[in-house]
């Protein structure tokens, strides 16, 4: 079974909650929290074409192949061959299940025109040949299909709507889970014949809704007595190997995990403007433009980015084919054949008026599930749009980011803008879903369009205010700066010319820098020589001082010799301390 | 009651086949089997033949002819195929049902 994506929480276990068993159905059973209610029947209510037979099959085939529970098929409206037939295309192997003994069909013919009726009579041969089915291969799951059949061939309404009644309390007696379906009734009604009267505990419609001649099919349980259960409608699939498959995101969670992980966006310069390191993991990214502004370049710079870092990108292209888009975008530098041979890119081509949005959705989901990709590209995402009604589109669109997000995939949608001067508004104001817009818009100056870019939001990291100039050539994608002139910012050519005059202006300023210093040199130098003679001199005054100097502490002391020696010859001289000493001696 | 055979001789060259699918032994298949039998006497003597069939003990019989209601008579022979359910009350319908006129008593 596939993630369950925000499914109702299941109503408990303990001993009072309500048993319940697998569907089978993909999708059903994280709605339901559950499976269908265990040994009770569940009405199944659609009109014709809508599923309702191969919503029985699938849960009786699944019983059978998955769950170990036998399956009885009684048919009130195709034949058991028509009915193996019908759904082989559908990859049911009956006929192998039947020698199995896992699987019984049988097929209750109700002609009209062959019966008559005379006096009073009951459907016990119905009993019977049920009882006889479930008892021969230990049936678990019974299917009624269509049980309305006997209003149509019989003209007793009163014994029909008595023996409903004790048929479906026998089976609940007889503990087998059932689906019984029925035709979709008119006003207050939901079945022709007031089927919900009998079958009471669960009740499912499918419904097939056509609009502008686009087909979508959806499914809401009208009740599950004693279950939580989602309440919305949901689309849902017939594909050709599963049945039956219902579109997993039920709720709209915001509980996922966010991620410090960064993905490049496959352009450096663009890469440095969300903060030097791209993308974060697992959001959610917007590229907007008006048509022929470069969106689905940068998409496939991005995937790209995706497949050389060993990761797996899945492109849902709306308007180009596989084919297409490879040449194209070889013609910008960018080669996407090498990963799509080797399996890491994955294009999925397909008209938007094919289906529905929500088959488209619920198409594109499955496709997430089973290839499990890193990042996911949407080109463009406004194609979906045009297939639905707006309101219908966000709803859906955010289940599908959300999808996107709780497991982790990173995606990216490119949005077409259509008038110039509405650029900002996003069709359907998905911006607010998206963690990163870039917004490219033609900028119109001298004569030329070029293309600017603009981050308009990035959550979560230090984006750039820039606007800068888009630059597709046969190398890729490049971003350069534009320039504020005087009539706004300068872009292609007008740009090309003012980063010509910039470098003109650099090289002079070079030249005269270098002129300066020559010039800044020889000043030095001269003021070099200046201090080396100023410091001979200062050295030359210091010498005569310290020669002065010197004179003078030799002249002191040929003195002092000079007077030791005169006094030694007149010896009457003494010292004032001798004197001082002769005379206290005397005292 | 088990399955069994009431065969009366066939004079008229084409014999009707016919047989009585009940569930047990009720009220209702009794009543069923009488006013078959008595239907039988006065619109087909000497050329029709009976088989009763209880499917509570040969469910199994149920599927072949189609039976969903109790108790059905189907007309085996002459073709084509026709079913009669209901205890078979109603003489008239009986006749619309196996197609038989009431000119047709011998």
């Amino acid at each position: 079974m596939d993630q369950a994506a925000g499914a109702p929480a299941p109503s408990g276990d303990t001993e009072f909650a309500l048993a319940k068993v697998p569907s089978g159905i993909h999708g059903l059973d994280e709605i339901t929290a559950g499976g269908l209610p265990k040994g009770r029947p569940t009405l199944v209510v659609g009109k014709a074409g809508s599923g309702k037979t191969l919503f029985a099959m699938q849960f009786l085939v699944s019983g059978a192949t998955q769950y170990n529970e036998p399956g009885v098929f009684v048919s009130f409206e195709e034949t058991a061959e028509d009915l193996v037939k019908n759904v082989h295309s559908l990859g049911f192997d009956l006929p192998r299940l039947i020698a199995q003994e896992k699987l019984a069909i049988d097929y209750v013919r109700i002609e009209k025109s062959e019966i008559e009726e005379t006096g009073e009579y009951n459907l016990d041969g119905l009993f019977i040949r049920l009882a006889y089915a479930i008892d021969s291969i230990g049936a678990k799951r019974v299917a009624l299909d269509t049980i309305e059949v006997l209003f149509s061939g019989l003209s007793n309404e009163g014994i029909i709507r008595a023996e409903l009644r004790r048929l479906l309390s026998w089976l609940k007696e007889k503990g087998v889970t059932a689906v019984v379906t029925g035709e979709s009734g008119q006003g207050e009604n939901l079945t022709r014949h007031g089927l919900e009267e009998y079958v009471s505990d669960a009740v499912i419609f499918l419904d097939h809704r056509v609009t502008n001649q686009i087909s979508t099919r959806r499914l809401r349980i009208v009740k599950y007595r004693g279950s939580t259960h989602g309440t919305n409608e949901y689309p849902f699939l017939i594909t050709g190997n599963e049945g039956i498959v219902i579109m997993p995101v039920t709720t709209l969670s915001l509980d996922h995990e966010a991620l410090e992980d960064r993905v490049s966006t496959g352009i450096e310069r663009l890469d440095a403007m969300l903060d030097g390191r791209g993308y974060f993991r697992g959001s959610s990214v917007l590229i907007s433009g008006a048509p022929g502004t470069g969106k689905t370049s940068f998409a496939a710079a991005f995937a790209d980015s995706v497949c050389r870092r060993g990761e797996r990108c899945l492109y849902f292209a709306f308007e180009e084919s596989q084919g297409q888009i490879v040449r194209n975008m070889r013609s910008i530098g960018i080669d996407l054949q090498p990963w799509i041979d080797a399996g890491n890119l994955v294009i999925r081509s397909s008209r938007p008026t094919a289906y529905g949005l929500e088959t488209h959705l619920a198409t594109m989901l499955r496709d997430v599930q089973v290839l499990r990709p890193d990042a996911v590209v949407i080109d463009p995402i406004s194609s979906l749009i045009s297939v639905s009604s707006e309101a219908d589109a966000k709803a859906m669109l955010v289940r599908f980011v959300d999808y996107l997000k709780v497991n982790h995939i990173t995606g990216l949608f490119t949005d077409l803008t259509q008038a110039e001067g509405t650029s900002e508004q996003t069709k359907i104001e998905i911006s607010s879903l998206m963690d990163t817009w870039i917004l490219l818009k033609f900028i119109e100056s001298g004569g030329e369009r070029n293309r600017g870019l603009y981050v308009l939001k990035s959550r979560g990291m230090a984006h750039s205010n820039q606007i800068r100039e888009v630059i597709v050539t046969g190398e890729g994608i490049d971003l350069a700066d534009v320039y504020l002139g005087p009539g706004g910012v300068l872009t292609g050519s007008a740009r090309y010319i003012r980063e010509m005059e910039e470098e003109a202006e650099l090289r002079n300023r070079e030249d005269e820098l270098r002129v300066r210093q020559i010039e800044a040199d020889r000043k030095r130098k001269v003021l070099e020589a200046r201090i080396a003679a100023l410091q001979a001199e200062c050295r030359g005054v210091q010498t005569e001082f310290d020669r002065f100097s010197w004179e003078l502490d030799r002249k002191k002391q040929v003195r002092s010799e000079e007077r030791g020696h005169l006094a030694r010859m007149r010896e009457a001289d003494r010292t004032a301390g001798d004197s001082r000493k002769e005379h206290g001696g005397e005292r | 009651m088990s399955t069994h055979q009431e065969t009366v001789g066939e004079e008229n060259g084409e014999v009707w086949e016919l047989r009585l699918y009940v569930a047990g032994q009720t009220p209702k298949s009794l009543a069923a089997f009488a006013n078959l039998k008595k239907f039988c006497e006065e619109h087909l003597a000497g050329r029709y033949r009976i088989e009763v069939i209880d499917l509570v003990e040969q469910p199994q019989l149920a599927r072949g002819d189609q039976i969903f209601a109790v108790p059905t008579l189907v007309r085996k022979l002459p073709p084509p195929l026709r079913k009669i359910i209901g205890d078979l009350s109603n003489t008239e319908k009986v006749l619309v049902g196996l197609d038989l006129r009431p000119g047709d008593k011998t």
